[in-house]
């Protein structure tokens, strides 16, 4: 599982104190397991670490995440505006915010997103009528996925 | 002796007790979640262990999952970091039914430290000041509090929380109807008509200090500044305390030290106080049993590592520092860069960072967990690493912060940084000692 970083960042410190009394503006190590740049910048020293280079670290897909993003003619769509735990309701059996049938307002909250421990409530962003809540309650959501269709006043 | 040290924690206070385990020569596991598999404590950790899915209550929040996971590893001890469970005395004592070391203070010190009206409590046995006032059950009972204390005066619900039911009151003569006021809304919203009585201190600073001990004896490693911070939590902190009266200071880490050694206390802590930003006078508020977020600042100073100090003590050790050996150098600051953007309401922004240039070079460290390409799950808090400077002064600490703050370009994400570039420019904290009503007069860049 270790991936050997024989550098620590007492080394990385270092390496750009003694380039920084020398002529040169650019380190950059590649070895198999890691990439590390340490670079001029400004007045001052920048270093960036690689861990994968061309591939991205993934987060391991552990929860169904809804990418729904379909919005049917006519009707306008709530996105998520961050990626998060997506809730109806402001707390567990409380009544939803908003439930198909209601009509709302561009600033009617209609469901909040947990992200990083933080509620956020997510806004309707238009005047009109609920007509499909998409997402069921406490699923975990892309960022842009489409929460609720809403039926423009 | 500690040899197979078990991690129950993640981002960059994971990284950085695998990196003192491995110059102590232990062998570090990680319990991971889920989510941080494949990040960089886990890439970086001698062995790994899953400790459950990705939300917190299945894995780090739970005691059974994490504590099998330890006996599973043949760990020996359990080094909890801070948050998620290092301050739960039940998971300590789950720790130690298993045989498992818990790196952290005996069970008593974390429950005398539990709550706040309990810390209270204990701090007065300890002789140490408290913020004047106290419960008061009826109406002439909280005019003799307020007339004790002086004003202006602070009327709290004695089972409110979050402001509610909080009324400041300047003058003698608006006391009886603010109390009636304060009595009926606690009434109202908490079913219990009791109110507390306490002095109001209108320019307060977060100032506390490091403790460790060893069980039998004591020492503290100077103070911390911690006064900017947003909600109550803290954004810049830096050591020592700027601008405090050498007898001011010496009184507060004596008191500091006084507790450690009533509680007995073991491993490292940190003693919280409010002080006066004018008269300097200091009350307890509560202590931290655990290691700290901003601890870099102060080993910055002193030289020492703090949780190497943990290591050793947790390993049966008696404490090898004394009082005298502790010697400050200099001044450091910290800032947290968290995964936020400010420009709008310090909204989380999770995803992955396509760049992720951190500062580095003399007087420069940083504390993280974020390569290129890492990812900032959903599923926890929002710090991406702590950029820490260090100066021969306060002066050129913060001008080492300024041009730090300008190499740091993580991209991807938003990030704190800009505000902590509009903080380091503001007139108030060039200067130094400022409240915690800073925020507040932070202007938006």
């Amino acid at each position: 599982m270790r991936v050997e970083l024989p550098l620590s960042p007492e080394d990385v410190n270092e390496i750009a104190t003694i380039l920084d009394g020398s002529s040169y503006d650019r380190l950059d190590i590649r070895t198999s397991r890691f990439r590390l740049r340490v670079e001029r910048s400004g007045e001052g020293w920048s270093q960036e670490w690689s861990l994968d280079e061309g591939a991205e670290v993934a987060v391991a897909a552990t929860v169904s995440v809804s990418t729904v993003a379909v919005v049917p003619e006519g009707l306008e769509g709530v996105a998520a505006p961050l990626p998060g735990t997506f809730y109806h309701a402001p707390q567990p059996g409380a009544p939803p915010f908003v439930a198909v049938g209601d009509v709302v307002g561009p600033d009617s909250v209609i469901g909040i997103i947990e992200t990083m421990k933080l509620m956020n409530p997510v806004h309707a962003g238009c005047e009109g009528r609920v007509v499909d809540v998409c997402v069921d309650n406490a699923t975990m959501v892309d960022s842009g996925a489409i929460l609720m269709h809403i039926q423009p006043a | 002796m500690i040899r197979r040290l078990f991690i129950a924690n993640r981002g960059e206070i994971a990284f950085r007790v695998i990196r003192t385990a491995r110059r102590l020569g232990m062998t570090s596991i990680l319990g991971a979640s889920e989510a941080d598999l494949s990040s960089w404590p886990a890439r970086d950790a001698d062995e790994v262990v899953c400790v459950g899915p990705s939300p917190s209550p299945q894995s780090y929040l739970s005691v059974d999952a994490v504590i099998a996971a330890a006996k599973a590893a043949r760990a020996d001890a359990i080094h909890p970091g801070y948050g998620f469970l290092s301050e739960n005395a039940a998971f300590a004592r789950a720790a130690a039914a298993a045989g498992i070391i818990f790196v952290g203070p005996e069970v008593s010190s974390l429950e005398a430290m539990g709550d706040k009206l309990m810390a209270r409590k204990v701090g007065i046995e300890a002789g140490l000041p408290v913020v004047p006032g106290g419960e008061a059950a009826d109406k002439a009972q909280a005019l003799e509090r307020a007339n004790a204390t002086g004003f202006p005066v602070l009327l709290k619900a004695v089972s409110g929380g979050g402001g509610k039911g909080m009324k400041r009151v300047d003058r003698v003569e608006d006391l009886e109807a603010s109390i009636d006021m304060a009595m009926a809304e606690a009434q109202a919203s908490f079913g219990d008509p009791r109110i507390y009585v306490e002095r109001f201190i209108a320019s307060g600073r977060h100032v506390e200090v490091q403790v460790l001990g060893d069980g039998e004896t004591a020492i503290h490693l100077g103070t911390r500044d911690c006064s900017i911070q947003r909600r109550f939590q803290k954004l810049v902190e830096e050591a020592p305390a700027p601008m405090i009266p050498d007898d001011k200071r010496t009184a507060i880490e004596t008191a500091a030290v006084n507790l450690a050694r009533h509680l007995n206390y073991r491993g490292a802590g940190t003693v919280e106080f409010l002080v006066d930003a004018k008269t300097f006078d200091f009350f307890f508020l509560e202590m931290n049993a655990r290691i700290q977020v901003e601890h870099p600042v102060t080993e910055e100073i002193t030289g020492v590592d703090l949780v190497e100090q943990q290591l050793l003590i947790a390993g049966g050790n008696r404490l090898t520092l004394t009082q005298d050996m502790v010697q400050a150098d200099g001044h450091a600051i910290e800032v947290r860069i968290n995964a936020e953007s400010w420009a709008n309401d310090f909204r989380p922004s999770p995803g992955t960072a396509t760049h992720a240039a951190w500062p580095t070079g003399a007087g420069v460290r940083v504390d993280t967990h974020m390569p290129r390409g890492g990812v900032v799950p959903p599923f926890y808090d929002s710090l991406l690493g702590k950029l820490i400077v260090r100066g021969a002064t306060r002066e050129q600490a913060v001008a080492r912060l300024t041009a730090a703050l300008d190499v740091l370009n993580i991209e991807g994400i938003s990030t704190t940084a800009d505000l902590h570039r509009a903080i380091v420019r503001d007139a108030r904290f060039q200067a130094g000692g400022v409240d915690t009503r800073f925020f507040e007069g932070l202007t938006h860049g």
